[in-house]
């Protein structure tokens, strides 16, 4: 057993749901007690989706269980063909289910339903949701392909695609994109721009609003861009085994992955090397080289996601914003070497762990002053009075925003650039602080003026609270036990309220290495002279 | 009210998919209730995600709530699933020495491989005795249905709780603390208090405190939803004092009436202790009443208390009763409310989501009472809806709520009048 107070990722089902959400003519036939259904809120609620998704359940009940709960699956898949008549019918179990073993995917395979069915098999008690949407996919794929008759006859049912006599342009699948994806809705948007600018076209993008028609139509395409790993590797690997189609494996987030993604594009279409595209058709180089930026400079950031944003957000923080990353870690055990190698280039070690407890105690003991992380970080470093800017699913309502911001590509690097540097003081006004953290009206209590008004204990909780502890020893300044004279205590209250946390601790952490008992004046002179970067 | 007027009501019975929570969810306020409990579900991912699912954003602290998830190796019996809970149990006691009252909560998967938490509640209960008491029920799916969560905790309280010969009256069903200063000021200006020498509610605010139970003690029904809390009630000896719920004027008037009744309380003294209240109430009503007035309204089987507030919205506010969904119709516990229903309504016991919704497509209600799954693809429909979880998570009883409850179904009726995008 696992103790879990939040978990980072749903069961497989849940995996397999957000594909056939995805999709637009899958149904999913889910064998599961009632009770399960709550799983339709997360699309219904937190993505605002104006569909229910295409998901029925036996929601079996304890008297079923001494009667025949087999019988109830073929009702259930029975009905759900008959009312839905999807193009593809997907059938599995949830936890409960698997204890009952009654093969529920192997019952419709045996009911002539006159569409692939695809029977799922997620191990509900080993495995996790981005596993489950990955197998399901695959899967899926592998169904539809294989009901093909042959390739003509799919050639001739996408006329589409072959439209135009003009000399071919190259075309690609787009893989991964899903519902519940951290921005897949734009993103989506945001790579058909780039693949334009390459002269690439789409083939499909699956499985977000991809039919099964589109599906059958994978083997045509030049290419395939795996967009979201966590969903589409299994299924580009063996594309490519199977269909030798080479993989587009960089992530394009970020400016410098962005780049990478165009040449790699670019070594398997032989593209034009005099349209390379160009760094500054983001805004984010120039955003960053620009003086007011120089303030983030060496701004300690965590960072937690999926393994994909992540490393994404680990280079980005590192190369395009000059930020020190103090912390990577992934819940994405798949993904973990990939994340395991970026910390090993910024000099960290990875935290491969889906123990919310885990994730809290490393952000606590990094003390960053940025976090960059799923919705269960942004409650971690709320508490801890830290701003933070979310990367990754899991998300809430919140992340879905109503406007076009996509975190692929160039617009992606932009959506990114503000983002992730709102939450922070501004470069100018931190300066103006400085100057002016003597007047009355720039007292400890004031917020920042963009953070808007009536959060005005929110600077002075971050300066607290990032030194709880050092804060808690030294209730009292009298306190005999404190080690700080009280000049030194009167100097480091000249420190601006927004640092003076952070050069507690390490006053204190250098008086202790250094054996000194008693903080001085000069003590705390010594200690910034130490950490001085 | 005679047992024949009882089964008259017509009900059909439906199967089919049910689109409702389970009984898990009940933690979601059950531990803001009792602020010293924990609530340790056995279960499996499945039950970890519902429930944070359903609490949604009231992530600010580390909750008092979490799950226990089940590995394979725990189903394939390499590790005595037994020892594993002992293990995760004693980290968490470590972790929160602030618990008094541990719940271990079944789950489908538990209940499916049998594992016996109340022998386990048993054996914990003894380790930690004096530190810590620990407590089980089930919330698991296949037994439960969203509210009877909460019954099935209460239940367990019910049969854990010391003896008394003493005379009181006890309050049964969670309440926010606020609607229980309330009632018991109600209860104190309508002489009720006086006359059954003793108040209880039942939850207590900390789970520790207990109140006893025993034949002298005779208790009212704050929600509907608790049918083997009163049997187990009753089981002790207790009284049930047979009451329609406290929601609305009728209500809580009618709730005050059968508590006064019970302990020989002169009726106009009831009346009188109530009336600034009651007229406050009215007041607050009139301004939703133009909205809800002539309405249709439609209930999706839920949350259990569809009974009582169809009953409200049809007498107090004007609206035209459509179909009402119910999960489970206990009878006995709806025996007051069920007479006060308008005649030839439509009662469907039980749920096949899609059946139902089509019946909701035909019939164009103008409000449907329904989960969090159904809403928004209701709304994209044109069909305004009113999430029942906001009924349970929302202070909703007695006369100085009674506006509040109006309004929450007004607001959708309203926003819909208001926008014109």
């Amino acid at each position: 057993m696992e103790l879990a107070l939040w978990t980072y990722e749903g069961p497989p089902h849940v995996g397999a749901m957000r594909i056939a959400m995805s999709m637009r003519d899958v149904h999913y036939v889910i064998h599961a007690p009632q009770g399960d259904t709550y799983a339709d809120l997360l699309f219904t609620m937190i993505e605002r989706s104006k569909r229910r998704p295409p998901v029925s359940y036996t929601t079996f009940q304890a008297r079923d269980l001494g009667a025949d709960t087999a019988g109830l699956v073929k009702t259930t898949v029975r009905d759900a063909y008959e009312r839905f008549q999807p193009a593809a019918l997907m059938v599995g179990e949830s936890c409960t289910a698997e204890l009952l073993q009654d093969q529920p995917g192997s019952l419709a395979q045996s009911m002539g339903i006159p569409v692939p069915v695809v029977p799922l098999e997620l191990p509900a008690y080993s495995k996790k949701e981005n596993w489950g949407a990955s197998e399901s996919f695959y899967y899926l794929v592998r169904h539809v392909l294989a009901s093909q008759p042959a390739n003509d006859t799919t050639a001739d049912a996408a006329p589409e695609v072959s439209a135009s006599d003009a000399p071919r342009r190259m075309s690609a699948n787009v893989l991964g994109p899903t519902s519940l994806g951290f921005r897949c809705r734009d993103d989506v948007v945001e790579i058909g721009k780039l693949l334009d600018l390459l002269d690439v076209d789409i083939n499909l993008i699956a499985p977000l609003d991809a039919t099964v028609a589109d599906l059958a139509r994978i083997p045509d395409a030049d290419f395939n861009i795996c967009l979201c790993p966590e969903v589409a590797r299994t299924l580009c690997k063996w594309l490519t085994r199977t269909f030798s189609q080479p993989v587009v494996s960089t992530v394009p987030i970020g400016v410098g992955a962005t780049l990478d993604f165009v040449r790699e594009v670019q070594a398997i279409t032989g593209g034009d090397a005099t349209t390379a595209l160009d760094a500054e058709l983001s805004r984010l180089p120039w955003y960053s080289r620009s003086v007011d930026s120089t303030y983030l400079t060496g701004k300690r950031v965590f960072i937690y996601g999926d393994g994909s944003h992540a490393v994404s957000a680990a280079r980005i923080a590192s190369e395009e914003l000059g930020f020190k990353v103090v912390g990577l870690g992934s819940f994405s055990r798949e993904m973990a070497r990939d994340v395991k190698a970026a910390a090993e280039k910024l000099g960290v070690e990875a935290l491969i762990s889906d123990d919310y407890l885990d994730v809290e105690a490393a952000i606590e003991a990094a003390q960053p002053e940025l976090v960059l992380g799923t919705q269960m970080e942004r409650h971690i470093a709320k508490r801890l009075g830290i701003p933070c800017a979310v990367i990754s699913a899991p998300v809430h309502v919140q992340d879905f925003p109503a406007r076009y911001s996509p975190q692929v590509g160039f617009e992606g690097a932009n959506v990114i650039f503000d983002t992730w540097v709102h939450p922070l003081t501004m470069g100018l006004e931190e300066h103006l602080l400085h100057m002016f953290r003597d007047d009355f009206e720039f007292n400890d209590a004031v917020a920042p003026s963009h953070l808007h008004g009536g959060e005005g204990a929110t600077p002075a909780a971050l300066a607290t609270d990032i030194s709880t502890d050092a804060e808690a020893a030294n209730d009292g300044s009298d306190d005999t036990s404190s080690p700080w004279t009280a000049d030194a205590e009167k100097e480091l209250k000249k420190i601006p309220f927004f640092v003076r946390g952070k050069a507690r601790r390490n006053t204190e952490a250098y008086a202790r290495d250094a054996g000194h008992d008693r903080i001085t004046v000069d003590t705390l002179y010594e200690a910034k002279a130490h950490y001085a970067r | 009210m005679s047992s024949a007027a009882l089964c008259d009501i017509p009900v059909k019975l439906e199967r089919g998919q049910r689109e409702v929570f389970c009984g898990l969810t009940g933690i979601v306020w059950l531990h803001r209730k009792m602020q010293d409990a924990f609530f340790l579900v056995v279960g499996s991912r499945t039950c970890a995600h519902l429930l944070q699912s359903a609490a949604g954003v009231m992530i600010f602290s580390e909750p008092r709530f979490a799950t226990a998830i089940m590995q394979d190796k725990d189903l394939a019996g390499m590790a005595d699933a037994n020892d594993e809970l002992d293990r995760i149990v004693k980290r968490l006691l470590e972790r929160r020495p602030d618990i008094k009252t541990l719940f271990l909560v079944g789950s489908c998967p538990s209940e499916v491989i049998k594992l016996d938490l109340g022998k386990a509640a048993d054996r914990l209960s003894l380790h930690h005795q004096g530190r810590v008491r620990v407590l089980s029920y089930s919330g698991s799916g296949i037994e439960t249905t969203f509210t009877e969560g909460e019954d099935t905790c209460l239940e367990a309280m019910a049969r854990a709780a010391p003896h008394t010969d003493d005379e009181q009256l006890m309050i049964v069903g969670t309440l926010p603390d606020v609607v229980e200063d309330q009632l018991a000021r109600l209860l104190d200006a309508c002489g009720i208090a006086e006359a059954a020498k003793n108040v209880s509610f039942f939850p207590p605010r900390r789970a520790e405190t207990l109140p006893a139970i025993g034949p002298n003690t005779r208790f009212l029904l704050v929600q509907p939803f608790l049918n083997a809390t009163r049997r187990a009630l009753l089981h002790r000896g207790s009284t049930h004092i047979p009451a329609i719920f406290p929601f609305g004027v009728e209500g809580t008037s009618g709730w005050l009436h059968s508590a006064g009744s019970a302990f020989g309380v002169d009726r106009q003294r009831v009346a009188d202790g109530y009336a600034a209240p009651m007229a406050r109430a009215q007041k607050a009503l009139v301004h939703y009443k133009d909205t809800l007035h002539g309405k249709s309204i439609w209930f999706m089987p839920d949350s259990q208390l569809e009974i009582p507030l169809a009953r409200f919205l049809a007498r107090e506010c004007g609206m035209k009763l459509l179909e009402i969904g119910v999960p489970y119709l206990d009878r006995q516990t709806l025996s007051a409310e069920l007479p006060e229903l308008p005649e030839n309504l439509g009662i469907v016991e039980g749920q096949d989501v899609d059946l139902q919704l089509d019946r909701v497509r035909a019939a164009k209600p103008d409000l449907v009472v329904c989960g969090l799954g159904l809403a928004n693809p209701l709304e994209a429909e044109g069909v305004s809806s009113k999430w029942s979880i906001e009924l349970v998570f929302s202070p909703i009883h007695g006369f100085e709520q009674t506006g509040d409850l109006a309004e929450l179904f007004a607001r959708p009726l309203q926003r819909k009048q208001l926008l014109a995008v």
